[in-house]
């Protein structure tokens, strides 16, 4: 993206081995790298320094770069932004944690009507290179205003970058290169993943422009399944069913939510000739309805069946009790497969 | 403890010492007034109140633990501020709490079990506002700040403040605790409170955290202070003396039904136990500092009193346990069984009127859960039997 994006890894002690860590662990990790690596960055929010963030993401951070690198803020979520807005006007590369996603609300709007715009209002003059860590998603069990899932807010607003992660290797590499990017990007990590493990190569080069290209999570031939952050691990695993069933099913981890990579899927789809797309976001509105529009206009001639989508319900999250039936399962992914292979 | 906010340093009102002995001597003559005339039956109703909050709490904190609750928020610590203040309210004043009012509510007459659904995540509520003048849980820091304000607007307007008919002056109360007074919503629930005069008791419960952060992370006056910037009298009580917190509540609300307009109340207090059940203390605190406040305890506080005035019995205490323990034993009961009772039920009060994509949403889920494949859904709704789910089912698989 930007020449600040391709730097080498700095500690070469810990750029050696690939280990195991859960995905906030790899959030930890990258923070920490980013931290190291450039001494403008700073992390702020609600209880992220000795309790670590009520997910421990920054768990250790304050211990090693101290109070003014790893600032326990008051509980402002419009002061945390807003005064974020002032700092990278300082030249500083401030890192927002929001403790959940339902409480960036008081925050919504410093980041659209300030952060999003600074840029384009000062003709390119002043960069904001500011990074609003959201937990998000559901599946937890959580009480009301702790799952939810709100990006297109977000992607819907121009000046802002949006990403997820899905395995602990992006988070440790996408956290790293929102940090480095000079835009805003909303980093919106998927709760419900943050204990799930994987492999994480510290090696793996930061400037690999994560935040604009996907991932083929899995190659296949016969369907494309289009998922981000908490919904990877649930088109993956419908994957695996297809292929018990016969059907290979391409999964697309777009990674990026804005930009979308569009390159990525319209590759894919041509080959699969069918597309579904999997987030737990209302479907009404959301991203899907996007991502089919792009695939529908670049592959119509390649489409074998109409883009469907699956999603959640046009409703407030429900209750903790009844999430499982709002949340896109494998069922319901398979189901909709059925659908487009009935064409 | 927290420098220049610490209680040492800061005078609070204080009717009834940590020894359990009434405050006697010069000064806070005018509060003392206030609770002379409490008689043994009313501060035996308080004691009770606050000891079956606290075995509400341990409950909810077990039935947290087996699995029942999906995270709980104890009050233990606070009893004395909650119930001290909600015994001055009258039957039509509104409260709008936070999360952890719980010995508000069971003043209020609010049921136990109801009082459980939004922790279970079976109800977003638990129970219903109009019914018993008590807005529901509000989980989004400082909000519930300006809700109590606008309400207390509406009261104006309706002719119910100063008319010196005690059944129709109304006030409105809110809660929230030392953290919130950094969000924007509570700062401008005081603005709005203070140029209109509205009948409005702003009630903060310092209990010392936010969470890991100390008051310290939140302000550097002590927070009572917050509300004569705004130009609303205010002041600090002992949040671990019921007869403060009572006659202080009492005073404020006296000055909002009358016309007086709003007033901010600092409780000073402490949250003995974790912040909620998902939350480790050993983090981020002493056990000296716990040490120092489980001597300041409310509850054996009054008691002292009550036995000091021989207004406390053995049957008093027998009953009361019996009473505790019958309250343990229904939240055991009834809160397993809570269930949502339907799984349609989630459609149901999403809009007030029809919206149609949210019936169209509810068909298609309908006839999933009946087990119809989806393109049947598709072809039924296509024979208009569900005649709106036709155009989203084109491409609207939830
Ligand atoms: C707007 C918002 N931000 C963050 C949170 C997460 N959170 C829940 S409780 C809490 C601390 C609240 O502290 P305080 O206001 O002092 O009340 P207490 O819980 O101590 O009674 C935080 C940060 C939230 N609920 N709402």
């Amino acid at each position: 993206m930007t020449a600040t994006m391709e730097r080498p890894m700095t500690d070469p002690a810990t750029t050696q081995a690939t280990e195991t860590l859960t995905l906030a662990k790899a959030i930890n990790e990258g923070l920490r790298a980013a931290m190291r690596d450039d001494d403008k960055v700073l992390l702020m929010g609600e209880d992220i320094g000795p309790l670590g963030g009520v997910f421990r993401v920054t768990d250790g951070l304050q211990a090693e770069f101290g109070e003014q690198r790893v600032v326990d803020t008051p509980l402002a979520e419009s002061g945390i932004l807003g005064t974020a807005v002032g700092m990278a006007m300082r030249g500083y590369r401030p890192v927002c944690e929001i403790q959940f996603d339902g409480f960036v609300f008081p925050a919504f709007d410093q980041i659209t009507t300030q952060l999003a715009k600074v840029h384009n209002r000062t003709r390119g003059k002043v960069q904001m290179p500011v990074v609003v860590r959201i937990p998000y998603g559901g599946g937890i069990g959580a009480v009301e205003h702790h799952s939810e899932s709100p990006e297109v807010l977000f992607t819907h607003t121009a000046g802002l970058r949006v990403a997820t992660p899905a395995t602990p290797q992006d988070a440790y590499t996408m956290i790293q290169e929102a940090i480095a990017c000079p835009d805003p990007v909303v980093f919106l990590e998927p709760k419900g993943r943050y204990w799930s493990k994987g492999e994480v190569d510290r090696g793996a080069p930061v400037g690999s422009d994560t935040l604009n290209k996907a991932r083929i999570a899995r190659p296949g031939t016969d369907i494309t399944l289009v998922a981000y952050g908490p919904t990877v691990a649930t088109a993956m695993k419908s994957a695996e069913a297809l292929a018990a069933e016969g059907r290979s099913a391409e999964v697309v981890d777009l990674r990026a939510l804005s930009p979308v990579d569009t390159g990525t899927l319209v590759e894919s789809v041509r080959k699969t000739g069918r597309c579904i797309v999997i987030h737990e976001a209302p479907v009404f509105y959301g991203v899907g309805a996007e991502i089919a529009a792009r695939v529908t206009e670049e592959c119509f001639y390649a489409l074998e069946a109409p883009v469907l989508r699956v999603g959640g319900f046009h409703m407030q999250y429900p209750i903790a009790k009844l999430e499982h039936d709002y949340l896109p399962s494998v069922d319901r992914i398979l189901d909709a497969v059925d659908r487009a292979f009935a064409h | 403890m927290n420098s220049d906010i610490g209680e040492d340093k800061v005078p609070l009102l204080q009717l009834l010492t940590p020894e359990g002995a009434r405050v006697t001597g010069r000064g806070n003559s005018a509060y003392r007034k206030r609770i002379a005339g409490l008689k043994p039956e009313q501060l035996r109703g308080m004691y009770r109140d606050m000891v079956l909050t606290r075995r509400f709490d341990d409950e909810a904190t077990s039935l947290q633990r087996q699995g029942e609750l999906g995270l709980y928020a104890p009050s233990r610590g606070q009893e004395a501020a909650q119930v001290g203040n909600a015994y001055a309210l009258a039957p039509q004043d509104f409260v709008f709490p936070s999360y952890r009012e719980h010995g508000v509510l069971q003043v209020r007459g609010v049921d136990p079990v109801g009082r459980l659904e939004f922790y279970r995540g079976t109800d977003h509520g638990g129970w219903n506002p109009l019914e018993h003048n008590a807005q529901v849980y509000t989980v989004v820091i400082g909000s519930q700040a300006l809700h109590a304000v606008g309400y207390a607007m509406g009261v104006q307007r309706d002719g119910l403040v100063g008319t010196g008919d005690p059944a129709k002056d109304t006030a409105v109360v809110t809660y929230f605790g030392d953290g919130a007074t950094s969000q924007g919503d509570v700062s401008e629930g005081l603005v709005f409170a203070a140029v209109n005069q509205a009948p409005v008791v702003f009630y903060c419960q310092n209990n010392q955290w936010a969470i890991s952060e100390p008051t310290t992370k939140q302000t550097r006056t002590p927070l009572y202070k917050r509300g004569e910037g705004f130009g609303i009298p205010s002041l600090r009580v002992d949040g671990n003396d019921v007869l403060a917190c009572y006659a202080a509540t009492q005073e404020a609300l006296e000055r909002a039904r009358s016309g007086g307009g709003p007033t901010f109340i600092e409780a000073f207090t402490y949250r003995m136990g974790a912040h909620t059940t998902s939350d480790d203390p050993t983090r981020y605190r002493t056990t000296e500092q716990e040490e120092v406040w489980r001597k300041r305890d409310p509850i054996d506080r009054l008691r002292i009193l009550l036995e000091n005035e021989n207004a406390i019995d053995d049957r008093f205490e027998a009953e009361l346990r019996a009473e505790a323990d019958a309250l343990g034993e229904r939240l055991r009961d009834h809160v397993r069984k809570l269930e949502p009772a339907t799984k349609t039920q989630m459609f149901e009060t999403v809009y007030a009127t029809e919206h149609s994509i949210v019936s169209e949403d509810r068909a298609w889920f309908e006839a999933y859960e009946a087990g119809e494949p989806a393109d049947a859904a598709y072809a039924t709704a296509q024979t208009a039997v569900v005649p709106q789910t036709a155009a989203v089912q084109q491409g609207g698989t939830r």
